[in-house]
């Protein structure tokens, strides 16, 4: 009894140590609209499990007919970009315009 | 009688009553991303009323439409099953009592999409998916709370023990069911029973939730006897109705 009782105070002590560890986990959702379009970030749902992420996430951004289908992932899977790497990631791209394939002629019967 | 718009009266009454009580939750369910699903859920069920209940007062040919059916009845006109009607209590009590009606509808839609009534089908050809929805969500729901915490075990299984009794009205017939039944316009509700006991038993189970020993069960929702809770809710879902005639928004 006493080990049980200390268990479930320290797991409940966890819970509240701070108040970001008071929320579900962050999930990340992409919608594919209709027509074959790629998916697309429609924003952000807190859940426990993937199966409640997809179904706060069709609630959330689905429910119009938004969408044919839902990725949700978990944010923390999800690396990204800072602020800092904008020079060397981007800037180098400004004056190179022969990386644009926009010197060929389009063959005729091809539509652009 | 006119067994068919008795029957859709039935239909109606349920999911207006429960899509109000769900609406309750608006702004107050636990988080976010729930009070969102709450509230689509209440709005499927509003909405297959509106249709439900439309269709009723064109049957029933005294001009009465979806509108008046809805609020300018009282109480004892009302045919929903006592369920329904029941406050919303707290987040257990509102997922469980949904788990035990999306199940029950589910089977009933599926049925009635075979309606002799063309528009009848086409109202459960849509509801079908719906209701394939919700139950999803409150199965989920109801797992989650028998397998978390032991507050939330707690409160699962107490509203299971509060509300089982208020199930077996689901799938009493009577000679409206019958009658509805037998011109092939609706469906009996006892022969859904099996169906129904099967699935919220097997989520029950999965759940660690156990079945209350009941022998009695609650009814007389379908005859307009009704609980004192139906009264409170049709006094604010009716008022602006009641208080200004034939107003449009």
């Amino acid at each position: 009894m006493t080990t049980m009782a200390n268990d479930s105070t320290t797991r409940d002590a966890d819970a509240v140590t701070t108040p970001s560890d008071t929320q579900w986990p962050l999930w990340e959702v992409f919608v594919q609209p209709p027509g074959g379009a790629p998916h697309e970030h429609a924003g952000s749902v807190h859940a426990v499990d993937a199966e409640s992420a997809l179904q706060n996430a069709r609630d959330v951004y689905a429910r119009r007919g938004e969408g044919v289908s839902i990725w949700v992932v978990r944010s923390i899977a999800i690396t990204a970009s800072t602020p800092d790497d904008m020079g060397p990631f981007f800037d180098p791209g400004n004056d190179k315009p022969y990386r644009h394939p926009q010197f060929y002629k389009v063959p005729r019967g091809i539509r652009m | 009688m006119n067994a068919p718009f008795e029957y859709l009266l039935r239909l109606g009454d349920d999911r207006i009553i429960l899509g109000h009580r769900l609406s309750e939750w608006c702004g107050h369910a636990p988080i976010l991303e729930e009070d969102i699903a709450l509230a689509n859920i209440a709005l499927d069920l509003i909405g297959q009323a509106s249709l439900l209940l439309g269709l009723a007062g064109k049957i029933e040919g005294q001009g009465r439409d979806g509108d008046a059916l809805a609020y300018l009845r009282d109480a004892v006109e009302f045919r929903n099953a006592l369920l329904l009607e029941l406050p919303k209590g707290d987040f257990a009590v509102t997922i469980v009592r949904q788990l035990f009606f999306s199940v029950f509808a589910l089977l009933q839609a599926e049925a009635l999409e075979r309606s002799s009534d063309q528009e009848l089908a086409g109202i459960a050809a849509k509801a079908v998916k719906e209701f394939r929805y919700h139950v999803r969500h409150s199965a989920d729901w109801v797992l989650k709370l028998g397998g978390g915490t032991t507050e939330s075990q707690n409160r699962a299984q107490r509203a299971v023990d509060d509300l089982w009794r208020y199930t077996g009205e689901l799938f009493l017939a009577d000679d409206v069911d019958r009658a509805a039944a037998a011109s092939g316009f609706g469906v009996d509700p006892s022969t859904l029973e099996n169906a129904w006991s099967e699935t919220v038993r097997d989520v029950l189970a999965r759940a660690g939730l156990t079945i209350p020993d009941v022998s009695y069960m609650q009814r007389g929702g379908r005859t307009g006897r009704h609980t004192e809770h139906l009264g409170h809710l049709l006094g604010e879902m009716q008022i602006l109705a009641r208080s200004h005639p034939g107003a449009s928004w």
